[in-house]
């Protein structure tokens, strides 16, 4: 395994094989088409549930795309809720690249947003952006990523299958956080903490007016490097290689040299200090106080951002898109229809791909 | 008298564990894994009360309950063996989808994006806390014998044969002419069945549905199933200590003794001592999310 990776890096073969285009081309599909079909599917199931609420799917459609991309506030809460997503949809995917199902993105995500809020409330509020951004970004991924070790620690060490462990942790954490909130830190008659003043990051707004009152701040671009790295990091590294090879044979991983163990547990962790950066988005981005609940469900669209995405950041990135439109959508067209459709909308498409990524693999490579 | 208003609140929370955790272990033995559980209890509740409420029988709300988990069972099983989709994604989506449906629909049917209106149910108008009026309530009776039902089938019938053979070893069962698939569909609906009743419960004894009123009892359920190592009655045993634990902590509120939210966790963190082995794996059926071939 190691001495492939380092083959391919250190000596160039002298001649470059013939690249397979079909193959390429196959790939390409294999990974667009299960997306379309299942927006597909959701357009179509959307427009009965419309139908069924009495009103024209056309005029819903067209409510919703004017609410998110047609005006500034719109893109503003886009853009706020593609950052959150982003960074668990990246947290889920390093996860499946190494074989692993990691559904506690959710606690992870508050985890993150909780100890990032502890470390802003103890720094002193005139300290500048350049010195607090990176300790917030190391609380916040120790946070995360020690919520999601856990679960790492106990598959690389007991075999414990981690989708039960991240799950039953989902809970724990979260009722932990809740405690934590409610007995000690909470301001009195609210479910938060006090504000933060050491070096919270401005709003998109505070430059360009247009955006007022939208949530979207500079965490975006925390995200967007964050994709970046995770990209070359799988990618472009021997540890990303390791990952990704014990993701797809863990045993022949195994046999070509690769402590499986060792790279479950980081992989876990990694994929929880993801995770934990996202809560910087409502914490330091937004709102500038840790609030229960705030992950509101984020951690598990991410599991949706992942598969659409298909584990790769860049496939992430434009999920993450999707699913913040079709979330802040549904507040859109909320007047004449419930808001609720869109959560149906989102699920649906999480089981169309789900239901169609091994359908269409097997019709491509027959066709081929 | 402390001590049986004691059990009889205990059994008053574990009959929907009960329900829903035997759905968990037929589900899961037959290879199929139930994180599908939330969705169908609250499908089940939902439909359970619609039904009740333009029927005007909690009964027709019991078979309106069945038909939404079965749905929903169903749904999740036609993409884990038809598609082959994977489990945990579809399961997880379930849930978001029953969720959304249930509100889009609470919005339809009732005008409220909270609850329902009062439906008819079971048991007095107050449900009290004692044995008399527990014992009045035909589900508690439901519960206890679904528990059994689930081990006879599984243990004494040819039927749970097959079904364990799925979740052990699907190529073996295959080779010797069972239909996996099949058996995974009616173990799926079966299930679906159980996990609706328990959410019925829920519904008919409250006398209205609420919005995500299982409020993660479905994911206490599969803790259950896995706690009890996938077998009904330990399974059971299980819902009756995770539900002896809330009456506790339900007892013990205002006393500030243990704060409430340590007590919520008792049921997960037990499923993860019992998972890593620390007294006695855990070890799940050998297919477990596995397609068949």
């Amino acid at each position: 395994m190691t001495t492939a990776a380092s083959e391919s890096t250190t000596a160039p073969p002298p001649i470059a094989p013939p690249v397979d285009r079909t193959a390429r081309r196959t790939a390409l599909e294999e990974a667009i088409l299960p997306a379309v079909v299942a927006l597909l599917v959701a357009a179509i199931v959307g427009d009965i549930l419309i139908l069924t609420f009495g009103q024209s799917p056309g005029t819903v459609y067209r409510l919703l795309l004017e609410g998110t991309w047609g005006n500034a506030y719109g893109l503003g809460q886009v853009l706020y809720k593609a950052t959150t997503l982003t960074f668990t949809g990246l947290a889920v995917a390093v996860g499946l690249r190494a074989g692993l199902f990691n559904i506690g993105a959710e606690s992870q995500l508050a985890a993150g947003g909780f100890v990032a809020a502890l470390v802003g409330l103890l720094l002193p509020s005139g300290l500048p952006a350049l010195i607090t951004l990176p300790l917030y970004l190391i609380a916040a991924a120790a946070g995360g990523g020690l919520v999601a070790g856990v679960p790492g620690v106990l598959k690389a060490r007991f075999g414990a299958h981690e989708v039960i462990t991240t799950i039953m942790l989902n809970f724990i954490v979260l009722a932990l956080l809740n405690y934590l909130t409610a007995a000690h830190l909470k301001v009195e008659g609210s479910l938060h903490t006090a504000e933060i003043h050491a070096g919270a990051l401005p709003r998109f707004s505070s430059y360009i007016a247009p955006f007022h009152g939208s949530a979207a701040n500079v965490v975006l671009f925390v995200a967007l490097g964050a994709a970046i790295v995770t990209w070359w990091f799988l990618f472009r590294t021997r540890r990303g290689f390791e990952l990704r090879a014990t993701g797809l044979q863990p045993e022949a991983a195994e046999y070509g040299g690769v402590d499986v163990g060792n790279v479950w547990w980081r992989a876990m962790v990694l994929s929880g200090g993801l995770a934990g950066i996202g809560g910087l988005n409502f914490v330091l981005g937004y709102k500038h106080y840790y609030e229960e609940a705030f992950a509101s469900g984020a951690g598990f669209l991410g599991i949706a951002v992942a598969i659409v995405g298909r584990n790769h950041p860049l496939g992430v990135v434009f999920a993450a898109l999707v699913f913040a439109t079709i979330s802040q959508g549904g507040l859109a067209v909320n007047a004449v229809v419930p808001k609720q459709m869109v959560d149906v909308l989102q699920a649906v498409v999480i089981i169309a791909v789900a239901a169609s990524v091994p359908e269409v693999r097997r019709i491509l490579r027959k066709a081929r | 008298m402390i001590l049986l208003a004691f059990v009889a609140q205990t059994l008053r929370i574990a009959i929907p564990y009960l329900f829903a955790a035997s759905g968990g272990v037929m589900s899961e033995r037959a290879g199929l894994i139930g994180l599908g559980l939330e969705g169908y209890m609250l499908s089940g509740a939902f439909c359970g009360a619609v039904a009740s409420y333009y029927s005007g029988s909690p009964w027709i709300g019991l078979l309106g309950a069945m038909a939404g988990g079965v749905a929903m069972a169903l749904l999740y099983a036609l993409t884990a063996i038809r598609f082959r989709a994977d489990q945990v994604v579809v399961g997880i989506a379930i849930n978001l989808f029953v969720i959304g449906l249930t509100r889009f629909f609470l919005r339809l049917a009732f005008h409220s994006s909270s609850n329902s209106p009062r439906v008819p149910g079971f048991g007095a108008e107050q449900s009290g806390t004692g044995f008399g009026a527990l014992a009045t309530n035909p589900l508690i009776w439901l519960g206890i014998g679904a528990v059994a039902a689930m081990a006879w089938l599984l243990y004494r019938t040819p039927f749970g044969l097959r079904v364990r053979a799925a979740g052990e070893h699907p190529a073996a069962a295959i080779s010797v002419g069972i239909r996996v698939d099949r058996i995974r569909y009616v173990a799926a609906a079966l299930s679906g069945l159980l996990a609706s009743l328990g959410g019925a419960y829920l519904a008919l004894d409250q006398h209205q549905f609420s919005a995500e009123m299982t409020a993660g009892r479905g994911f206490i359920a599969l803790a259950a199933t896995i706690f009890g190592r996938w077998d009904p009655f330990r399974a059971a045993l299980a819902c009756l200590l995770f539900a002896a634990a809330e009456t506790l902590q339900i007892q013990l509120q205002g006393t500030q003794l243990i704060p409430s939210q340590f007590v919520e966790m008792i049921p997960y963190a037990l499923t993860i001592i019992a998972l890593a082995g620390v007294v006695g794996r855990a070890v799940p059926p050998a297919a477990l999310g596995k397609t068949a071939t």
